[in-house]
């Protein structure tokens, strides 16, 4: 019997939606499967920064894909815009870290120097600006700011655009998107999967895993293994004013609509999305130190976010050998790394196998031996 | 389009809505003294520029923002009259402070 479907997602985040809008482009049957509205949605929460600066310390070829993601975003905007008539309004001017005392900076520039100096690591440029050169570049910046690092190649976007693009892409491509499918059981039969919820199923020749932290539950599921943990973010979001800042700092930016979102926190708390002052009163005190005139502005949301975290921070990236036509793919970075999902990871799944170079992203990457 | 219920008299005071005097009760909102001058439309959007007005009148809608004494962004429906007010309607996004 022929499957339904060439390829089945499970997850309908950035990181799903960007998969299957390319595998759809690649002339495939995808259907999408997803939560409903209360699934755990890093896609809604996150800070919309492509950002390439400071990732991939300790794995190269981490830094030279967000790099190669970075250089593909404006073809992914540009095709969005034809192909779902939607401006996910990136843009890419380069984006600041500064830093607000001495030491910070003289550790902003040691990471840095450690990034760029490992063996393979892909070249691009950056700057570490002092007071006086960054002034020129951001003249609003409030005292105690002495300096920055900065890359050109760092950009922004409107991610919930950006999956609103994907999704309404994908649907133009032929792909199907079911909601509230919840997948209990993913069978491997006569060489396709049998995706089960508690009252369909659903036949497909591949199967995609890229349901964030749902990927710990699903993995085994296909004789592999995802182990992701949630890492809370903070967010808080000015009403909007008029644009004073066009480049993104790895904390502050200032949205195409006019808002401007102040990050982020890095919290072990385990599922709990809630927001609390402590953490918004301190991210909001340390943007002001950055921009004084934020001090005058309205705050008009805060929430909390789950990134999926891996414990070295980068990407997972597999295919099952026990179960052929099963891949899965889960990172925190679902905006940065959409144009190497969309164009570069998509093709690979549709023709059927990762390359070589992403075997570095393999979660085999996590077993390592106990010592005798 | 509004008209006030017809109270006990009470004190008036005088604020410059966008220049324009206009006469308020004393212990009445901003909001409340806009719409019985015939204000309808308090600002206009950030984003698609439509007009927008008081529409819950308790803090809640946030769409009465106007500028009271040069700080933009204030609810008018929560903030009471005062003698000499300088209340300005606002057009689009907020601008921001030096």
């Amino acid at each position: 019997m022929t499957a339904e479907f060439d390829v089945a997602v499970v997850g309908g985040g950035l990181v799903g939606a960007a998969l299957a809008w390319g595998i759809a482009r690649a002339h495939q049957r995808v259907v999408v499967l997803d939560e409903g509205d209360i699934a755990h949605r890093a896609s809604r929460a996150n800070f919309a920064l492509v950002w390439v600066q400071s990732k991939g310390l300790g794995m190269p070829d981490y830094a030279a894909w967000t790099k190669r993601s970075s250089d593909a975003w404006e073809d992914l905007a540009q095709q969005l815009k034809q192909n779902a008539g939607i401006d996910v309004a990136f843009s890419r001017p380069g984006g600041f870290t500064l830093a607000l005392s001495e030491a910070e900076l003289e550790a902003r520039a040691h990471l840095l120097q450690r990034l760029h100096n490992q063996p393979n690591m892909v070249r691009y440029p950056y700057e570490m600006l002092d007071r006086a050169a960054l002034l020129q570049r951001l003249p609003r910046i409030g005292p105690e700011v002495v300096g920055a690092s900065y890359c050109p190649l760092d950009g922004q976007c409107n991610s919930l655009r950006l999956l609103y693009a994907l999704h309404t892409g994908m649907r133009q491509l032929g792909a199907e998107y079911r909601a509230k499918h919840v997948v209990h059981a993913i069978d491997y039969q006569n060489g396709e999967f049998i995706l089960r919820n508690t009252s369909a199923a659903v036949r497909a020749e591949k199967v995609v895993l890229a349901a964030g932290i749902g990927n710990a539950r699903l993995a085994p599921m296909v004789g592999l293994r995802a182990p992701v943990r949630p890492q809370r973010g903070q967010i808080v979001v000015t009403e909007r004013v008029e644009r004073f800042l066009e480049h993104p700092l790895v904390t502050i930016r200032q949205t195409d609509e006019g808002t401007v979102m102040l990050g982020d926190s890095q919290e072990e708390a385990g599922l709990d999305e809630s927001v609390g002052l402590g953490v918004t009163a301190a991210i909001a005190s340390r943007a002001m130190r950055m921009f004084p005139l934020l001090g005058s502005l309205n705050i008009v949301r805060t929430w909390a976010g789950l990134r999926v975290m891996t414990q070295d921070g980068f990407p997972i990236y597999d295919e099952s050998s026990s179960r052929p036509g099963a891949f899965l793919a889960t990172c925190h970075s679902g905006v940065t790394l959409a144009a190497a999902h969309a164009l570069v990871l998509a093709p690979m799944i549709a023709a059927g196998s990762l390359s070589a170079d992403l075997d570095v992203f393999s979660a085999r990457r996590f077993d390592v031996q106990t010592a005798a | 389009m509004f008209r006030r219920l017809p109270d006990a008299p009470v004190l008036t005071v005088s604020i410059a809505v966008d220049g324009l005097e206009v006469s308020a009760r004393a212990g009445e909102t901003v909001a409340a003294a806009l719409l019985a001058a015939g204000f309808g439309a308090f600002r206009t959007t950030g984003v698609s520029g439509a007009s927008r007005g008081p529409y819950c009148m308790m803090g809640v809608c946030f769409d009465c923002l106007v500028a009271i004494d040069g700080v933009g962004s204030r609810q008018a429906c929560l903030v009471q009259v005062r003698e000499g007010m300088r209340v300005e309607t606002q057009r689009g996004r907020r601008p921001v402070g030096s």
